[in-house]
């Protein structure tokens, strides 16, 4: 018995990666659907984009890489397809250099998707060096940073840009970020100015933006792929992100598992004792 | 549902599988991607940099003869100021003048350093202290979450406070302060398992939609 306990702390962990590899490919392909409750934090940005006048502007800063393009592409295009949903007019910023194209690209891609015009619907700035500067700089007139949109385009040649000068011209600055970023976008960004702010981040950050809710600094927060399938209830569009969430449910039950099978070896295989 | 044509989506595939190989054990195929991540990386970052920052900040109103800031030869002088003090920076490489580089580092964080501070200890750290300066009471579980806090910073601040021992008092609520931090390591550890797990399943959707075209 007590060899077989022993085994248990000694599974190859070759093993273990390929259980993990089975119990996501399986269920992608054999369709399943685990419930998935909306949580009020993720609730309270989707009633705040709801309650935006139609025709109104909204500043979507993205700033994140093709390394969490799994957690952050769901969720940029589950806010855009309700910003198109309700006629809002979009404003994106990527203040993060490697993001800038992957960011044009899945703007193009969501246009495409729902029939929305480049200037009309949503124009793209692009990136501008030093996030804190721009961010302050925004403050007083978008112009400042961004005198050109990402294709070199004069903001005042975009139909939609007319008449936007600084955040007082958007109804709510929802920014999906993966950095550091974001705490500028707090401090900086609507402490100095005021405005009403959203952060959709990585799971990773999603614990240490939490506390900025207590303090009403933000309005609500969506975290990671799980707060973007949260996102993707809410506007009764399931895509990617549920899909991957319903995935993640048995990948966790896999590894609840594995940690209680790493446990019950150590405890019973008499390493615990050794060691104590 | 078919299996791609897109070069860009081979080459992809061929990288997340090299990456992959990693897993079973360590093999030239992972070492080859992660270097040529790596190159890439720099080089995009480079590009992006010098497209976005030098070429319209310097070049082109070098190009252009404008300068926004002052006119005349001192209006030169100052474009092309902070270029030169970046430039410092390439000392680090000499022996002999590497401390040349301090200049533009000293600079850089001094600048970097003067609007943080106070915006930082205004908005972040004297923010973050009210959710703790709070009317007790028990009416609903919000007041009891919000008690919660209050206890666990003072507990955890207690166990970062080291002139005097751990031991009977003190060291019963360091010990709450630590259990706080524990459960606080734990919902974050908890989360970046979330993310990890999140990343590799965007891996295998790619792998199976966008390469394979086994699921739709």
């Amino acid at each position: 018995m007590k060899k077989f306990f022993d085994r248990l702390i000694l599974i190859d962990r070759r093993v273990i990666f390929l259980l993990i590899s089975l119990s996501v490919i399986v269920p992608l392909l054999v369709k399943i659907e685990l419930p998935l409750e909306v949580t009020p934090e993720v609730r309270r940005v989707f009633e705040l984009v709801e309650s935006l006048p139609d025709g109104s502007r909204i500043l979507i800063p993205c700033e994140y890489a093709p390394d969490v393009m799994a957690e952050m592409e769901p969720m940029l295009y589950a806010i855009l397809r309700q910003c198109y949903r309700k006629n809002l007019k979009v404003i994106v910023t990527a203040l993060y250099p490697t993001g800038v194209n992957l960011i044009e690209k899945e703007l193009r891609y969501m246009a495409d998707q729902t029939g929305r015009k480049y200037g009309e619907d949503y124009t793209y700035l692009g990136y501008r060096p030093y996030p804190a500067a721009v961010i302050l700089s925004m403050g007083q007139d978008f112009r400042q940073s961004f005198a050109v949109d990402f294709y070199g385009t004069p903001l005042d040649s975009l139909p939609m840009m007319k008449g936007v000068k600084n955040y007082k011209d958007v109804g709510l600055v929802l920014t999906v970020n993966a950095t550091g970023g974001t705490e500028y976008w707090i401090i900086y960004g609507r402490e100095r100015y005021n405005f009403p702010l959203a952060i959709g981040v990585t799971a990773v950050m999603g614990a240490d933006y939490y506390n900025y809710l207590k303090t009403g600094q933000i309005v609500g927060i969506i975290p990671g792929l799980k707060g973007a399938a949260e996102y993707e209830k809410l506007i009764d569009h399931p895509e990617d992100a549920i899909r991957g969430m319903n995935i993640q449910s048995i990948v966790h039950l896999l590894i609840v598992v594995f940690v209680l099978i790493g446990n019950v070896g150590f405890f019973l295989s008499g390493q615990y004792r050794r060691k104590k | 549902m078919s299996i791609s044509t897109d070069i860009g989506v081979w080459v992809a595939a061929f990288f997340t599988l090299c990456i992959f190989s990693f897993l079973y054990k360590d093999n030239p195929f992972y070492k080859f991607a992660e270097h040529v991540a790596v190159g890439v990386s720099a080089g995009y970052w480079f590009v992006v940099l010098m497209k976005e920052t030098l070429q319209p900040a310097v070049f082109l109103p070098l190009k252009q003869g404008r300068w926004n800031l002052v006119p005349g030869p001192l209006g030169i002088f100052l474009l092309i100021l902070p270029v030169i003090i970046g430039l410092l920076l390439f000392f680090r490489f000499s022996k002999r003048y590497n401390y040349i580089a301090r200049i533009p580092i000293a600079l850089i964080y001094g600048i970097g350093a003067g609007p943080t501070l106070v915006q930082y200890l205004q908005n972040s750290v004297i923010r973050q202290m009210q959710p703790t300066m709070i009317k007790i009471s028990f009416a609903s579980w919000d007041s009891f979450s919000e008690v919660l806090i209050a206890v666990g910073v003072v507990c955890g601040l207690t166990y970062f406070f080291f002139s005097k021992e751990h031991r009977g008092t003190i060291g019963g609520v360091a010990k709450v302060g630590i259990w706080t931090l524990m459960i606080g390591f734990g919902a974050t550890f908890g989360f970046t398992v979330m993310a990890r797990v999140s990343l590799l399943i965007g891996r295998f959707v790619f792998l199976m939609r966008d390469w394979l075209g086994v699921i739709g």
